[in-house]
């Protein structure tokens, strides 16, 4: 006899909890972080799920290439200003709820390259919840953001979406970083077809690949 | 390291044409040519077609100051696959008129290697069939490499 018999016969048979305990509860206990590796941070980040550190134990192991399937944009290195936009369609691109963990120097103010290639802080680009010190923080550390993260999320309500509006994330972009290009001929297409209430006004403009596979 | 054989092809470039050699320096067994602005496709294209210098394995800008006239120099090193030898090829550009003519049709690396100079240092290769920003935003205000250019930019890049 297993550990769920004994509970099945300690408990009774419907309990009641608050909606946003158990919802928070399901939450923080699967953070997929989006890989988003940019420069000798990323290097950290992955030994923190190595066997050593091994951030599985917090639920937050699954590094997913897609942003559409991940929880938390972990920026890890100096975002560059051809970057930011990049990061900024990633991260509008992640479905609610979604967090950002700003990790090292450089994605929170910088760091030393206080130069025209990067940006100052990665918090000009996307909302940030938890930042991590250090050049680079140890994996110690990205586990320990995690769980502040976690305790972070038990926090939060359900009815309480952050979800961005375009224009809001349009103005969050460094400025220079858009290109002054009048945009692709997909992107005119899409504005032909809005124009004749053909499509909804898109969140962002989808790739040709993004197009295809939606269809 | 002996440069004679990297002699022979400067002497075989005055035979070919006296004033395509403006200068030749012979330093740590390598040999830079001055090459003037207006003969530097003549020159490439000798090079290439005649002493099989097929390989152009570096085409880079270079400022030299604000108050040094010429101010921009482009260098060109060619490597030859066929006899291992590598020579340097500079052209010295005034700031006034940094123009260049495009050798992108003689080496194809030359394309993005001149898109690099046009965007980091600001020289302008006539003839070359796509000539912009290759690593720098496309509305990018300047040109980042250039001595004068402030370490955090131009508004609004500056954000200090």
């Amino acid at each position: 006899m297993g550990l769920e018999n004994n509970i099945w016969e300690s408990l009774p048979d419907i309990v009641t909890v608050k909606l946003d305990a158990v919802v928070n509860w399901a939450r923080k206990s699967s953070i997929w972080p989006a890989t988003f590796g940019l420069a000798c941070c990323a290097i950290e980040m992955m030994n923190s799920v190595s066997a050593r550190n091994d951030l599985s134990r917090f639920g937050a192991e699954t590094f997913r290439a897609s942003p559409r399937q991940a929880d938390v944009m972990i920026v890890s290195g100096r975002v560059s200003r051809k970057m930011a936009p990049v990061l900024r369609r990633i991260y509008d691109q992640m479905p609610e709820p979604k967090w950002v963990i700003s990790m090292g120097a450089c994605a929170t103010s910088g760091g030393v390259f206080d130069n025209y290639a990067i940006v100052q802080g990665v918090d000009k680009v996307v909302p940030v919840d938890i930042y991590i010190p250090g050049c680079p923080p140890r994996p110690e550390m990205l586990v320990h953001a995690i769980m502040m993260l976690q305790e972070k999320i038990m926090k939060d309500s359900v009815k309480d979406r952050r979800d961005t509006f375009e224009k809001e994330s349009r103005q969050s972009i460094v400025p220079g970083t858009l290109p002054v290009t009048e945009g692709t001929a997909l992107e005119k297409e899409i504005e032909m077809e809005v124009a004749e209430n053909k499509v909804p006004k898109p969140y962002t403009v989808p790739s040709k690949h993004e197009r295809r596979r939606s269809s | 390291m002996s440069t004679e054989a990297l002699n022979d092809f400067v002497n075989k470039l005055k035979e070919e044409n006296s004033a395509w050699v403006a200068e030749v320096k012979d330093a740590l067994g390598e040999i830079t040519v001055t090459v003037p602005r207006e003969s530097i496709v003549d020159v490439c294209s000798f090079l290439k077609t005649k002493h099989s210098f097929d390989l152009l394995a570096d085409l880079c800008g270079a400022d030299r100051g604000v108050e040094e006239d010429p101010r921009f120099e482009v260098n060109y090193h060619l490597f030859s696959t066929k006899h291992h030898n590598r020579l340097r090829l500079k052209v010295l550009l005034s700031e006034d008129e940094p123009n260049l003519n495009s050798v992108s049709f003689i080496w194809k690396t030359a394309n993005w290697h001149e898109r690099e100079t046009y965007d980091l240092v600001g020289i302008i290769f006539e003839g070359h069939p796509d000539l912009r920003r290759i690593l720098l935003p496309s509305d990018f205000d300047g040109h980042a490499l250039r001595k004068d250019y402030p370490l955090r930019g131009y508004e609004p890049y500056s954000l200090t």
